[in-house]
């Protein structure tokens, strides 16, 4: 293309720039989300990588079995009460930095799920940085969430993205610490037991 | 029954449940007819017997328990739950629904674990829901709700969003 000869004669050797936008246009680039289809909406979520829509021009499109190699999960459907733990413990093995889509009505809120088996809101148990509407929604909706994302990046600063290992002590805080209404099963007893936590310095990350 | 066997008409179920009726009168308690399935109902000390016998080639051959579950018929009824088991010849190609009522103060029935091993699990799945206890099941715990949880999430007193900590109550 003769683009070196162009980059050779125009650009010094050294540039500067922030260590930040540097960085985060790095993790911008490569967004890798866990494989965590739920329900239905997981449809469209593999329809997003296919050819039609073709996430990989956002660089999103490498979903990885293990969470320890995963950026970005797509809670992609409802959460059963049952799998609000092993939810948590998948976002708990992922490594700094990571995010959260919550993608379709039934993950953000419960959707239609009005009862005692789904979790009303994955936010309850996860920080989540991008809301997706819809049952399903479009995977333009779920490539536009990516590029959200992708905005939200540029304005992270890579110091606030630690691994703390001691603050996601296994007996932090519960989800209980939400409003419990009377005769709860959620005893003092079964809370220490919690195989997950709610890790509070994420959400202290979001309002900054 | 050996020659004459091909040409005998084979016996429906509601003949079946006659037959059974005729021989062991506490077997059977009540027994009806509707819709084109046969319904009867069994005692519960006699429910292992009966599943027992029916499974046989000479009482119908039902060897095939298609599923079993519980029913909550509301809090003010008398006796507030049954268990339903819904036999089928994969042979004969024959219905029959069991029924065992239960008050709300005893709510125990013997498995029948021991004559079709896939009961296991739909007693298990039973047990969570409706809060059935299958005395002498061999594994008894829940198989869909988590591990502690309190109550049986299909009782008609039992609240819809439930008392989840998730909840926004």
């Amino acid at each position: 293309m003769g683009i070196e000869n162009i980059i050779g004669e125009a650009l010094p050797e050294v540039l500067t720039t922030r260590l930040d936008s540097l960085i985060n246009w790095a993790r911008k680039s490569s967004l890798w989300p866990a494989t965590f289809g739920l329900a239905c909406c997981a449809i469209e979520m593999m329809n997003a990588t296919s050819s039609r829509n073709d996430l990989a021009r956002f660089g999103a499109e490498v979903f990885r079995a293990s969470p320890r190699q995963a950026d970005v999960m797509i809670v992609s459907g409802r959460v059963s009460r049952k799998m609000a733990p092993v939810l948590r413990r998948i976002y708990d093995q992922m490594p700094e930095p990571k995010w959260v889509i919550s993608m379709g009505a039934c993950a953000t809120s419960g959707g239609v799920f009005d009862n005692y088996a789904i979790v009303q809101g994955v936010d309850k148990i996860v920080p989540v940085d991008v809301y997706i509407p819809g049952c399903p929604p479009r995977p333009e909706m779920l490539i536009h969430a990516v590029m959200m994302l992708q905005d939200k990046v540029m304005k992270d600063s890579v110091r606030d993205h630690k691994d703390i290992p001691e603050a996601e002590a296994r007996h932090a805080l519960t989800p209980g610490t939400l409003p419990v209404t009377d005769g709860s099963t959620l005893g003092p007893a079964t809370a220490e037991s919690r195989p997950y936590t709610i890790a509070s310095r994420h959400e202290r990350r979001r309002s900054s | 029954m050996s020659a004459g066997l091909q040409n005998e008409q084979p016996a429906t179920p509601s003949q079946l449940v006659t037959a059974l009726q005729s021989e062991h009168p506490d077997w059977v308690t009540e027994f009806t007819e509707a819709l084109g399935e046969v319904t009867a109902v069994v005692p519960r000390a006699y429910i292992v017997e009966v599943c027992s016998l029916l499974k046989t080639p000479a009482a119908g051959e039902f060897n095939f328990l298609a599923d079993l579950c519980g029913v909550d018929r509301g809090v003010e009824e008398e006796p507030r739950f049954e268990v339903n088991y819904h036999l089928f010849s994969t042979i004969r190609y024959h219905r029959l629904r069991l029924k065992v009522l239960l008050s709300e103060n005893d709510v125990h029935v013997p498995t029948v674990t021991g004559v079709w091993r896939t009961a296991n699990w739909h007693e298990r799945e039973t047990y969570d829901l409706v809060g059935i206890i299958f005395d002498g099941h061999p594994d008894l715990r829940r198989i869909l709700l988590p591990d502690d949880w309190q109550g049986h999430a299909l009782r008609k007193d039992f609240p819809l969003r439930g008392y989840e900590p998730y909840s926004l109550k």
